[in-house]
């Protein structure tokens, strides 16, 4: 019964595509939702109840896909992700259903969103090298398609397309080749008996296979250096495509890098999961400080994610290092802390891109330095900004903090040690979890901030009102569920534990006691979120009770009177003298100058008659990425030097094309002569 | 500086702090400050005699703090407005500006002879009139510049100590 | 005698702690006012000073710029119940405080980093480039204090193998050799550093600073008026106070109750009193002697906290 489920989740999805393709404008959007939706809570049912049992649901069929077959497992590792992408989905296809009339109601757009949303909710569920391969490649073409959807009014959206394709085509590529050559030795492509053979493979193999799926499922992920296409596609693609983009498809780049190297290799020596936390070291911190010092609310959006990836690889290597030198309790907690980090990113990662994105339908821009005022004027959308950006930054009683908690935990206790790596690894993780946790959190105060608090600070800005209410409903029902899971996580944690189990072998059934308060087991680490967020509001009430006494026993007039800004004296006082974005994170980006490297330009231009005189003075300042200036753009101006090369091989001569052709023979003769 | 000597100026201070006497009359239509009195200072165009005696009060010898009062920099957390020098017409608009974003109740201060009634600069040209013309006055502190003594007592009669 | 009995002795102590920190905050605040002024040869105001520049703010009309949101109102509430909620589960006064099982440093840091970031918040909400100025520059200390700060806890949790700050002073407690280690200076000199720049003391800010341009986190609170104001300035004192007290009770944890009953809460109240006053007046002495760092020097300073931290974190894991 329950195997009938990804079947109707494909079935539906099919449908709402077709849907979406065939019907017409007035009801395709519509109608496409409610498929999606059928699919979604098909998925979510499957993957609720093989987390409840704990039984994987299998599904063979060689007849839909020719040659190869198709071969569904869902276990409780790949249910978490199909959890996660279904509630994302239903949350993003909800704000979809008012978003539409903003250039999502075209065929394309709404056949390709329900595929997008189908194929990422199958591709966890896959059991085999081709049916992954094909379900991956079907998310990529389909969110490709997306990010398009706005490529003829702006410039940026066709380049960005460009960065995307090209870069999760070479991740694919990549997944291809490691997985194949895991097939070819098995000689089977199923991913069960991929796993049998697994301990026969020679450790070149076995190297090879892991870094490559590091290399193709981390770009996915957005770890750095392979995150350039993140800032540029993200932003590009219209908001329930970036909210799916950023709180689903990047998890399963997590997902394929925790299959390959737990499930599918079994684990592997401390070297691999070195690189991996240091791949998210690096990451976090890079993502941090972009996020901080990016004054476009999408662009910090999506760095943001690059850093909490980066988090989650933290906790990924943590629990291979310490299951690689012998401790598998450990090792879970760390396990459980990264998937916790990664539902916990889904839910306030999809609220904040689909509150921008009403931001930008309401303002029409997404510049930071145009916005501001807009909690007054869109006061659904600033608390829901609000409550994620608060879960993001880690801050009690939002789910954030619980994760965060958990991964200190994890490293911490994983501590007495007697490898070097793990004591050289931890001290690391734990600076590097606090500086981006600093980071963030600067981060975010900039953009609620000047993003939604203050004095308006263009027309845009003064003149926005609040969005549609399925806009609306959809982003608070992400930053709802950042309250309960921050509030009550024992909700979830019981499933994340199970799934935790099969990506550690040898993991006590359960490391974590979660009733009212999280404990773990056999050590001491406490924390009661439910009390804390009591606490909290207790002292809240009781302080507010407080100034309202306050106010009554003050026999004024006027109690709570509203009056201008003091300004010194100022007689005009205008919105744009507050602080911009640029300038809340000018310090963070003179400290890391280094790291930045801003591009300033400054031009001067002097009046005619005499040098002394200025005219105009004109300064700007950007903040680009430094991998893609110094990494990726030297290798395109590489690849383009000898694509020019090789242009001369084709100049249009008939004879040389004929000479070509008699070489080639006279050597293929001799060769098999 | 040893650390026996700087033990011994916590506990055995030697100020230069002059003694000023009991504490003072409260006068009868104070708000009830309670011994608490935070001033923000305004030049409205004085020639900065007051100021170097405002200084002075608030220095080692005369040491306003003692009975209470505190100089600070925005006038939302002040209580007093301490006014000095005739109030030029470029500084109307500030002036009103500054006494408008102060919580209630607050108090009008006028320091000596120039915020009182212009003093040496009436009839000037740049001059608008005296602290009175442009903001209620509750206390007026005569002299020219007046003494940090008597600035003092002003002040200890709002602090009531 | 668990059961009614038990809430009733929680409650009872929680409120004791939150009211010592809320009354000795204020006057902790007086005690180095006063010491700066002995040692500059003045009289200076009386200890109690500043509680009543509090009554009297408490009676002062609440004022709110013209276009600001709820977010400018609820800044200081969110800053003073930070500080009550932490007081209350802090070991204090005692190694046994309510809800003592759920007090995590690392939850105990994030929770007083949420009053920081509503005060920034609202500091942004006025409008005004003060509120913005300062917003931005205690975030930025905030994000380079937080590697120091954290890698401390880290390296006090090590020894111990664990990061609940009730049984940290516990251990403290019972194994004397656990503090008188390099590992626990280190960390905790790192830990001052921070407590310096977080709660605004020189040389990180100047807290009696006229100079808008020079202020940290004076600019976030000069829109504040009346009992906004009140809150915001017992909120600041009641953080330092509350540090004080943890730093003081992880370096000479002795004095503390250890057992139930109300005469050794009593004594452990009067420990704390007694400990924190002290700490203050070196913190006092110390700052007379020294300079406001300049902004871009700051980053320097935490640094070398963050190498403290860091080098004691490593002494810990090797000296096992």
């Amino acid at each position: 019964m329950s195997n009938l489920s990804l079947v109707i989740t494909a079935i539906a999805g099919l449908s709402a595509a077709i849907a979406g393709c065939a019907l017409p404008a007035k009801t395709r959007v519509q109608a496409a939702v409610a498929f999606t939706w059928g699919a979604c809570i098909a998925a979510l049912v499957g993957a609720l109840a093989v987390l409840h049992t704990g039984h994987a649901m299998v599904l063979n069929s060689s007849r839909i896909l020719p040659l190869t077959g198709v071969t569904m497992v869902l276990d409780p590792l790949g249910a978490v992700f199909v959890v996660v992408t279904a509630v994302v989905a239903i949350a993003s296809t909800l704000y979809w259903l008012g978003y539409a009339s903003h250039g999502l109601s075209t065929r394309t757009a709404s056949a390709a969103l329900p595929i997008f949303v189908t194929s990422m909710l199958l591709v966890p569920a896959a059991g085999s090298v081709a049916t992954f391969l094909w379900l991956w490649e079907l998310m990529a073409l389909s969110s490709l398609l997306l990010v398009l959807v706005d490529q003829r009014r702006r410039e940026e959206t066709r380049s960005a397309a460009q960065w995307y394709a090209v870069m999760t085509h070479a991740g694919a590529s990549a997944i291809l080749f490691a997985l194949v050559m895991l097939s070819a030795h098995a000689g089977n492509q199923t991913f069960a008996a991929i796993r049998i053979h697994a301990v026969h493979l020679p450790a070149a193999v076995r190297n090879t296979a892991f870094l490559l799926a590091l290399v193709g499922f981390g770009s996915k992920a957005g770890a750095v250096p392979l995150h350039v296409w993140l800032p540029k596609a993200h932003p590009e693609a219209p908001s329930p495509a970036s909210a799916l983009m950023s709180g689903a498809m990047v998890n399963l780049g997590i997902y394929g890098i925790v299959l390959v190297g737990d499930r599918l290799l079994g684990g592997g020596p401390a070297w691999w999961w070195l690189t991996v936390t240091a791949v998210g070291v690096v990451s976090a911190l890079f993502g941090a400080l972009h996020a901080a010092t990016s004054t476009d609310l999408k662009r910090l959006l999506a760095y943001s994610t690059a850093d909490n990836m980066g988090l989650v690889l933290i906790g990924i290597g943590a629990s291979g290092l310490f299951a690689a030198t012998g401790h598998p309790a450990i090792a879970a907690i760390a396990m459980v802390s990264a998937l916790l980090l990664t539902v916990n990113h889904a839910a306030f990662k999809g609220s904040l891109f689909l509150s921008a994105g009403s931001v930008q339908v309401a303002t029409g821009s997404r510049d930071l330095d145009r916005l501001g005022g807009l909690m007054r004027r869109m006061p659904i959308t600033g608390v829901v900004f609000l409550v994620g950006g608060l879960a993001i930054a880690a801050l009690p009683p939002l789910n954030g903090f619980v994760g965060e908690w958990l991964l200190f935990q994890s490293l911490l206790h994983g501590l007495p040690t007697s490898s070097t790596a793990v004591a050289i690894a931890v001290p690391v993780g734990v600076a590097a979890l606090a500086l981006t946790g600093g980071l963030t959190a600067a981060a975010f105060v900039k953009a609620i901030g000047v993003g939604f608090l203050g004095r308006p600070r263009s027309e845009g800005a003064a003149t926005a009102h609040e969005v549609p209410r399925t806009m609306q409903l959809g982003a608070a029902l992400l930053a709802g569920a950042c309250v309960v899971l921050g509030v009550v996580p024992m909700i979830v944690l019981p499933a994340l534990e199970r799934a935790a189990a099969e990506a550690v072998p040898g993991a006590p059934a359960h490391s974590l006691r979660a009733s009212v308060d999280l404990r773990l087991a056999g050590l001491q680490g406490v924390l009661a979120p439910a009390l804390l967020a009591a606490g909290l509001a207790l002292a809240f009430v009781a302080v507010i009770a407080m100034r309202r006494l306050a106010q009554r026993r003050s026999h004024l007039r006027v109690a709570l009177r509203r009056a201008e800004p003091w300004g010194c004296g100022r007689e005009l006082q205008t919105a744009r003298m507050q602080y911009t974005a640029t300038s809340f994170a000018e310090p963070l980006q003179q400290v890391f100058d280094d790291v930045l490297r801003p591009d300033r330009d400054l031009d001067v231009s002097h009046l005619a008659e005499s040098r002394y005189y200025t005219e105009k003075i004109a300064y700007r300042t950007s903040i680009g990425d430094v991998i893609e200036h110094n990494v990726y753009r030297p290798m395109i101006g590489a690849v383009n030097v000898w694509g020019q090369w090789a242009r001369g091989l084709q100049n249009g001569s008939v004879h040389r094309y004929l000479a070509y052709g008699l070489v080639v023979l006279v050597v293929i003769l001799a060769v098999i002569v | 500086m040893t650390i026996r000597s700087i033990l011994q100026a916590i506990v055995h201070p030697r100020t230069v702090t002059e003694d000023l006497g009991p504490p003072s009359q409260v006068a009868a239509d104070v708000p009830r400050l309670a011994g608490s009195l935070q001033l923000r200072h305004v030049d409205a165009g004085s020639c900065n005699g007051c100021e170097l005696e405002i200084t002075s009060t608030f220095g080692p010898v005369y040491d306003a703090e003692r009975f209470g009062a505190r100089l600070v920099a925005s006038p939302r957390h002040a209580d007093a407005l301490l006014v000095t020098g005739p109030v030029t017409k470029n500084m109307v608009g500030p002036l009103v500006k500054t006494f408008e974003a102060m919580p209630e109740p607050r108090i009008v201060i006028a320091l000596g002879d120039c915020a009182r009634d212009c003093g040496v600069f009436r009839g000037g040209y740049g001059v608008e009139g005296p602290v009175g013309d442009v903001l209620p006055v509750d206390l007026q502190v005569p002299g020219c510049p007046p003494n940090p003594e008597a600035i003092v007592r002003a002040l200890r009669g709002l602090t009531g100590r | 005698m668990n059961g009614i009995g038990g809430v009733i002795a929680a409650v009872l102590v929680a409120g004791a702690q939150i009211a010592a920190v809320a009354v000795g905050g204020p006057l902790l605040v007086g005690v180095m006012r006063k010491v700066r002024c002995h040692i500059e040869g003045r009289v200076g105001p009386p200890i109690h000073q500043p509680l009543r520049d509090l009554r009297k703010l408490f009676s002062k009309q609440r004022m709110r710029p013209d276009q600001a949101s709820w977010v400018f109102g609820v800044g200081p509430v969110v800053l003073v119940a930070t500080a009550v909620l932490i007081a209350a589960i802090s070991p204090l006064a005692t190694t046994r405080p309510p809800l003592g099982q759920t007090a995590d440093f690392f939850a105990i840091v994030f929770v007083l980093l949420l009053g920081s970031v509503a005060l920034a918040l609202a500091a942004l909400d006025t409008g005004t480039p003060f509120g913005g100025m300062g917003s931005s520059r205690a975030m930025t200390i905030g994000a380079l204090a937080e590697p120091a700060l954290l890698v401390a806890i880290l390296a006090m949790s090590i020894p111990a193998h664990t990061s609940n700050l009730p049984a940290l002073v516990r251990i403290g407690l019972a194994h004397p050799q656990l503090i008188a280690s390099p590992e626990r200076f280190l960390a905790l000199g790192s830990f001052l550093v921070v407590i310096l720049a977080e709660s605004g003391r020189l040389p990180v800010d100047n807290p009696s600073t006229h100079l808008e341009l020079t202020m940290i986190h004076e600019a976030m609170v000069l829109e504040y008026a009346g009992p906004d104001l009140g809150l915001v300035i017992l909120g600041e004192s009641m953080r330092l106070a509350l540090l004080l007290g943890l730093l003081v009770n992880l370096l000479i944890p002795w004095g503390i109750a250890d057992r139930p009953g109300a005469a050794a809460l009593v004594i452990g109240l009067g420990a704390l009193v007694g400990k924190v006053v002290v700490a203050g007046i070196v913190i006092a002495t110390f700052e007379v002697f020294t300079a406001k760092l300049r902004l871009f020097r700051l980053p320097e300073l935490l640094a070398g906290a963050f190498v403290l931290a860091v080098v004691g974190a490593f002494t810990a894991l090797v000296i096992r």
